[in-house]
Parts: C-alpha cells; structure tokens; sequence
C-alpha cells in the first residue's frame, strides 16, 4: 500500500532547478533511501514533503491527502515527523523537554486549563510525559534526560532529533542524514535503531551519504541527480544501474 | 504649484539630513546585524559640538563663512567618528557573539547614556546655534525663491553620499566592508581583518550622523539633547524604507522620506507629520519588509 | 529540599511586601504601587519578550489601549471601573491580535522596528484626538475610583492591596501557564523557530496567542493605572515606556518570573532611592545596561530548568 506519493515535484529557486519533474512512491511499512551526489535535491524534496517550500509544480499525497500548500505543523500532525541534516534542537532546553516537543500537536489543552490545571489537563501532562520517556528509552537517552540537549555529543544530538520526531507519534518518519557526523559503533547503533522504528510499523525515508549504511538497511531507494529522478530500485538494481554508476563515478571524490 | 515645488525642495533638504543618518543605521546594520540605537545620540553630539565648537573657536570668524563651515563639519566629523569607535569597542564587540538581544539592550543602553551625558553637558534646554554663520539669502531658481542654506544642506549631503558611494564601491577597504557585511567568517578567510572593518564602519556612520547634526543646527538653529531620537527613528525608517543594509537604499529612503513628510504636512495634515514616517513603515515592512532595494532572503532549513 | 526553600523564600518575600502598609509612608507606598504596577506589566510583555523571543518594543501601546478604554466608557457612560477590568482586557488583547496579526512573521530586528512604530502611531493618534474620543494632548480626567462593595479605594494604602493582590493572582496563574504545554510551545518558538514548527507547534499561532494574552494583562493594568491617576494623557504611553518594561524583563531575567519582579523592583524602585542624584541617574542607568550586557546577558535571575514529575511515571502508564 503506498502511504506516501510525490508526483511530479518540480521547484525552482531563481534560475536553479533544484527538483524537475520527480515521481515516486513510498510503500506501508518499507524503509526507503534518497541518494544522489550533493546538490542533488534531496533535502529540497524533503522540504518540499513537510512543508518547509512549496513547490512550483506536482502533487504529494500523503495517507490519500494532498500536502501541498498545508504548513508544517499541520503535516507533522497528520503523521510526517522529520529530523534536520544541520542538527536543529532546542540548544537551552533539556533533553527530556526536546522530546515533549514532539507531543505537543497531539496534546489539546490550552491557556484556561493550564491557568487552572483542570483534571483533564493534568493527565494529559502525564500520559505526555510517559511518552517522552518511553522514546527517551527507544533512542537511549533516558539517562540524559535533565541535560541541556546543546550538552550532548554530536552522535546523541542526532539520535535526540530522532525521539523528539517520534514522540509526535508519526506514519513517516523523514530522517536527514541520520548518520551525519556519527563514528562506526554510532552508527552501527542507529542501524539497529531504525530497523526497531520499521518493527513498530513506521514508515522510514532517509537520505544518507553512507552508502553503506543505504544499502544494508533500504528496500527501496530512490536516485536524484541535478534535481531529477535518475533510478528506483532495490540496492542490488542500483548498484547495477548505469546512470547512477556514472552519476556517481565522477563525483565520488566531492562528497562530504 | 509654486507650493508643491517648495514643499519638494524642502522635503529633499530635510531628507538629505535623514539619508546621512540613515547611512550610519544601515551600514552597521550590514556589518553587525545590529542596529545602533545610539546612532541618533551621536548626531546629537555632533549637533552639540558644532555648536561648541563655533562658539569658542569661531572658526567662520578666520576662514569665511563656507570654508569655515566646511573646516567645522570635518572636525566634527571627526570627532563623532572617533566616539563611534569607541561606542564600538566598549558596548558592541563584548557582546557580538551573545545572542541578538543582549545587542540590542546594550544599544539602548548605550543610547540612554549618550543622551543623558548630553544633557549633564549642555543642560536640558533647546540651545541655540550661533547666528548668522551663514549669510541668510535666498535665490532664485526657475522663478522659485530658495533659501541659500536650503540648497547647501541638500548639495552638501548629496556630496558626502556621492564619496561615501565612490568609497564603497571603488576603494579596496569598500569592497571589504561589502564582504563582511555579507559573511564575517568568509570575509576572515579572505584575508580581512573583520575587527577593523567594523571599526571602519563605526567611523564613517557616526561621522556622517556628525555631519547631519552641524547641518540640522545651522538649518533649524536651534538643538535639544532629545533631538536624536525622532531624528533616529525617522532616519532608521527611511534605512528600512530602502532596505536595511543596503546603502543606495538608505539614500533613496532618506530623501523620498523627507519629501513624503513634506507633502504629507503640506496637503494632509501637520498634526499627523510625525505619524506619516511610522504609517510608512509599518506598511512597508507588512507588504515588502526587504525595503524598496533590498533582496529577498530565504529562510535556510 | 529545594523545593521546601524555595516555598519559604516566596512566603518571607510574600509577608515582607504586605507588611510595607504598617511602617511606609505614604509616598513610598506609592513608590511601592509603581513597582508593583510595572512587575504585572513586564510580566505580561514577558510572554511576548522572555517566553517567546519576540522583540516587542511597543507594549505602553496595549497599556493604553486598556487604560483609554477604561476611562472613555467610564466617564462617558458612567460603567464602574471596576466591572471595566476585562473589557479594558479584552480591548487591548483585540488591538493586539489586529496589529500583531499582520507583523506576526517578522524577525527579530523588524519586528522590534514595526512595534516601535506601533506604539508612536498609537500615541500620536492619542494626542490628535482619534474618533474625538481621547481628549487630545490633555487626555481624560475624572476616572472615578474603584469600588469595592460600596468600599472605595482611593489612597496609596488602599491601592497597595489591590495592585499586590491583583500581582500576587498573576503570578500565580502564570506559574501555573509555565509548566503547560503553551509556555513550552513558547521556550520552542524562542529556541529555534523552524524546529518548533518542524515539530508540531503552530507557531504563527502562538506567538499571537503570546500578544494577546500579554496585552490582555496589559490592559487589564491600564485600567487599574487610570483609576489610580484619575487622569490619564498621551505621553504616559510613549515609548520610552515600552523601552522600560522591555529592559526590566531582559535585566530581570528574561523568562523568569522572579527575575521580572526583581527588575521591576530595580528598575522603578532604585532611582527613587537615588533621587538625590537626579541628574547623573539616567547617565549611569545607561551605563549599567551596557555593562550588564556585557558581563551578564542572561539577565539578574534567569529562569530556572523546569523539573518534571519523571519518578511518578511507571512503566506501565498510559501513555500520549
């Protein structure tokens, strides 16, 4: 079943095609990979998926609805959470209140019965915070909690991104370079990691530079080169597949 | 008619004197994301140092009365560059890397201090300029009588913005401040020496806004320790009129501001003349909040 | 254990300023009221400066609006000031939602520049006589004093009590607001705007659900302001008031409310003590803004880390 379907996605920025004419779907349940060489339009796609631009052209159709023009916290409410390539946390905030961030569109009470902590507001505090604790758990952080999360290492940065878009208890989870700036045994670790997220019956998109990691852990991946679709396929088409050969023979050596 | 083209040349004098302020508001706003509140209070003491200054030395008194005003403008000038600097190095650089915030209340408080010590200096009351440094004629252009001093205020400023143009667009040490002011760590990496560019920066603004004050005390012939706040925030709405950060712009904004004012007391109300300025500048940061010339920035995600 | 000293720490502040009445003077009760008048306010622009990062330096502009408010219904159709306390509210937190409205997706510098302009734009329409309703550069007086059943308060002692209680409530319900997902929503904004809304939060919304509520505050002491003075003009809304209640919040502790209650007391309550020195006060108020910038950004008592009932959470427990 496709939970996730882009259609013919196009943006420009001034003169810049940075996404032309890009199809895809992502199926129920599948952990799907976006590669391409940098400048690719992969982290535009993304911005596109939740929100962040709007595209000049083409559809998304997210669980049969159409994403487009929807603002972010309206598409995190109907079930995409995302984490950012450039580590976005809440730097002065705990940890564990990151992590509440993420409960928050699925919490309704507002000023009068905070002001007065009526019952139901209080429960819902609770149910809220045994949430947070338990992806705080999932992630491996829970014995940070208390922590400034600008405290944390690098590698726990990325993995608190990760709860805190759990928390908003999505469908799809869009993870931009999970592995960013992650050592060997980090990054071993978030293998594992994403898999318990598949167990759990999330939906997972990522874009990823360790093309290792892409090719272990995705059924379906998705090529970009210079904003358009060039291959889609499980990592074995890929890996065989001419055009993304080339696309990537020459430019191997400018990544990172 | 004759009244319409009044009102413009005296609306394009007075904008002369708010695009050099605004030129000191929008060139460290360029460098530092800032904006210097005590901007305004440096005009005043240059207003006031002017004044000072053509009291005691009466330097029109040996030089006649063009060059001796020309003589006093550099030396104030001067003067009010040299506490820019120093505004700089004690208020803003401690504070750079703080959050923007902190900037800005140290701006304000830097502002408070200036205006106060003004007034301990010179006292609470209006003050007024020396008489008559000028000789008090009028001309006739194109059947219009003009106030001689009308015309140097407005041709004065134009120059000081003309070099102020050539400097930044031609020399070497211009091309750095338009380096910095788009990205410090690159501008680093490229050889310059940021600190001393912003400290350039904190020169030129403060002795424009020098400048801009000797001009307002001989034009108006009177000044008051609180001038440099409306003129402050009239000059700072014509910087976001053109568009903060970009100098052309604060030119630009600077004299349509003054002439839009003029207009706007002559044929709407004088009541509402103060009221127009912020009108403007709320509609204008509603529907184009980049200023008439300045880009569009996007957001990074 | 810190729990316990933080309780008796409000309880001995709590029975220190209700005891003022019985050995101040008059005057300095009324030195005392200002105080307290400008910590409720600053509390209210610290929703919109110290919760959510706005730079809002336009909020005399809502205290008008409520004061102004108050006092034409009052003396025009004779409405006790008291039962005005929401309308003045609700008054101010309309004009807040209808300016803020469109300004609400400004930055930083711009949003700073656009309120100031709000706040002049508001006083200058007050001094022209706008709607023939305001009483030009003279105001309005003649506010009739609040009425307690049939009690009426009118002198500094009296005012004491309903300006501290009237602070004592806020700062309740506000500590309260603090440990809600909305203050939260709020601390997300002001940490990062893009991840905040990345995550859920609406934040077009709750930066205006900030304004409105810290002008509905704000009007609410507009009223209590004018029944106070009796008369009310222009020029007590200008911007430099705005400017005062902005350095209280950020001197105090942006964020805190403890801090903003500390800034009111330092900010209003030390240059009466140094009115002797009239003239260099302001110098060395300049001074000491910069200098605190500069060696204590985070303000006197910034905010301290919320703590979470995590220890009452049991494995089993229902969760969001």
């Amino acid at each position: 079943m496709t939970l996730l379907r882009i259609s013919n996605l196009t943006k420009k920025f001034g003169g810049l095609m940075a996404v032309s004419d890009v199809s895809f779907d992502v199926d129920q349940g599948k952990i799907v990979g976006l590669i391409g060489p940098n400048g690719a339009g992969k982290t535009t796609v993304f911005n596109l998926i939740t929100g962040n631009y709007v595209p000049d052209q083409g559809e998304i159709f997210f669980d049969g609805q159409n994403l487009v023009g929807l603002k972010t916290h309206k598409i995190v409410s109907l079930g995409i959470a995302r984490t950012f390539q450039t580590i976005r946390l809440f730097k002065n905030l705990s940890v564990l209140e990151n992590v509440l961030a993420g409960c928050h569109c699925r919490m309704r009470s507002g000023i009068f019965s905070s002001m007065f902590r009526f019952p139901y507001q209080r429960r819902e505090e609770k149910m809220a915070l045994a949430r947070a604790l338990k992806e705080l758990e999932f992630v491996g952080l829970r014995e940070h909690m208390d922590l400034k999360s600008m405290n944390l290492s690098y590698g726990n940065q990325r993995l608190l991104e990760i709860g805190r878009a759990l928390a908003s208890n999505p469908k799809l989870i869009v993870l931009d370079e999970p592995a960013g700036g992650m050592n060997d045994y980090e990054t071993q670790q978030l293998v594992g990691l994403i898999r318990k997220m598949q167990d759990r019956g999330l939906t997972v998109l990522l874009i990823e530079h360790d093309m290792n990691l892409v090719m272990r852990i995705c059924e379906d991946i998705v090529v970009l080169e210079h904003g358009a679709l060039i291959a889609q396929g499980n990592a074995e088409q890929i890996t065989q597949d001419q055009r993304v050969i080339e696309a990537y023979l020459g430019i191997d050596e400018d990544e990172e | 008619m004759e009244f319409f083209f009044e009102q413009l040349i005296n609306g394009l004098a007075v904008g002369g004197i708010y695009a050099l302020i605004a030129l000191g508001y929008t060139m460290v706003y360029g460098v530092m994301r800032l904006i210097n509140f005590a901007h305004g209070d440096l005009f005043t003491i240059g207003s006031y140092l002017g004044m000072t200054i053509l009291a005691t030395y009466a330097v029109t008194a040996y030089l006649g009365p063009f060059v001796g005003v020309l003589v006093l403008i550099v030396m104030v000038m001067a003067l009010v560059g040299i506490i820019g600097v120093i505004l700089e190095r004690v208020a803003y650089r401690p504070v750079r890397q703080a959050d923007r915030l902190s900037a800005v209340v140290s701006a304000l408080g830097a502002s408070i201090f200036f205006s106060n010590l003004v007034m301990l200096i010179w006292g609470p009351r209006f003050r007024v300029y020396p008489e008559d440094i000028l000789p008090r004629i009028t001309l006739n252009i194109l059947g219009l009588d003009v106030p001689l001093l009308r015309i140097l205020v407005l041709v004065t400023s134009l120059i000081l913005m003309g070099i102020l143009y050539f400097f930044v667009q031609k020399t070497r040490t211009g091309t750095a401040i338009r380096a910095v002011a788009i990205d410090h760590g690159a501008a680093r990496l490229m050889g310059i020496n940021v600190n001393r560019i912003i400290s350039m920066v904190f020169l030129i603004g403060p002795a424009l806004g020098g400048a801009a004050g000797v001009m307002v005390g001989l034009y108006y012939g009177q000044v008051n320790f609180t001038m440099g706040w409306s003129y402050g925030l009239k000059a700072f709405i014509a910087a976001v009129l053109g568009g903060i950060g970009n100098i052309p712009g604060a030119m630009l904004g600077g004299l349509l501001l003054g002439v839009i004012e003029a207009m706007g007391a002559a044929f709407i109300s004088t009541a509402w003349k103060d009221g127009i300025a912020f009108i403007i500048l709320i509609l204008i940061l509603i529907f184009r909040p980049t200023g008439l010339l300045g880009e569009r920035v996007a957001d990074k995600v | 254990m810190l729990k316990h000293k933080n309780t008796l720490l409000v309880l001995a502040f709590t029975v220190a300023i209700f005891s003022c009445p019985f050995f101040l003077n008059p005057y300095w009760i009324d030195v005392i009221n200002n105080i307290g008048l400008y910590a409720i306010l600053a509390l209210s622009l610290n929703f919109i400066v110290g919760y959510t990062g706005l730079f809002h330096m336009g909020h005399a502009a809502f205290f008008a609006v409520g004061a102004y408010t108050a006092a034409v219904l009052n003396t025009s159709y004779s409405i006790p000031i008291l039962l005005l306390l929401p309308v003045s509210g609700a008054a101010a937190a309309l004009f807040a939602y209808l300016v803020a409205r469109p300004i609400i997706h400004l930055r930083g510098d711009y949003l700073l520049i656009v309120t100031i302009a709000i706040v002049e734009v508001v006083r200058i329409a007050l001094v022209n006589n706008v709607f023939g309703l305001t009483g030009g550069s003279n105001g309005i007086f003649g506010i009739s004093r609040p009425e307690f059943f049939g009690f009426s308060i009118r002198r500094p002692h009296e005012f004491f009590y309903y300006i501290w209680s009237f602070l004592a409530i806020s700062v309740f319900l506000f500590h309260m607001l603090e440990k809600s997902r909305f203050v939260r929503a709020l601390n997300y904004i002001k940490n990062d705007e893009v991840a905040a809304e990345g995550s859920g939060v609406d934040v077009a919304y709750y930066k205006l659900i900030a304004f409105v509520l810290g002008a509905f505050w704000a009007g609410m002491v507009g009223n209590i302001y004018a029944s106070k003075m009796t008369l009310i003009s222009p020029e007590s809304f200008n911007f430099w008031e705005s400017v005062i209640l902005f350095v209280i919040v950020i001197l105090g502790g942006s964020g805190s409310i403890r801090g903003v209650i500390l800034g009111a007391f330092l900010i209003v309550g030390l240059p009466e003590i140094f009115r002797q020195f009239a003239g260099a006060r302001m110098l060395i108020f300049g001074a000491a803004m910069v200098a605190m910038m500069v060696f204590r950004p985070q303000g006197f008592l910034p905010p301290v880390p919320r703590k979470y009932a995590t220890h009452k959470i049991k494995p089993g427990d229902e969760t969001l």
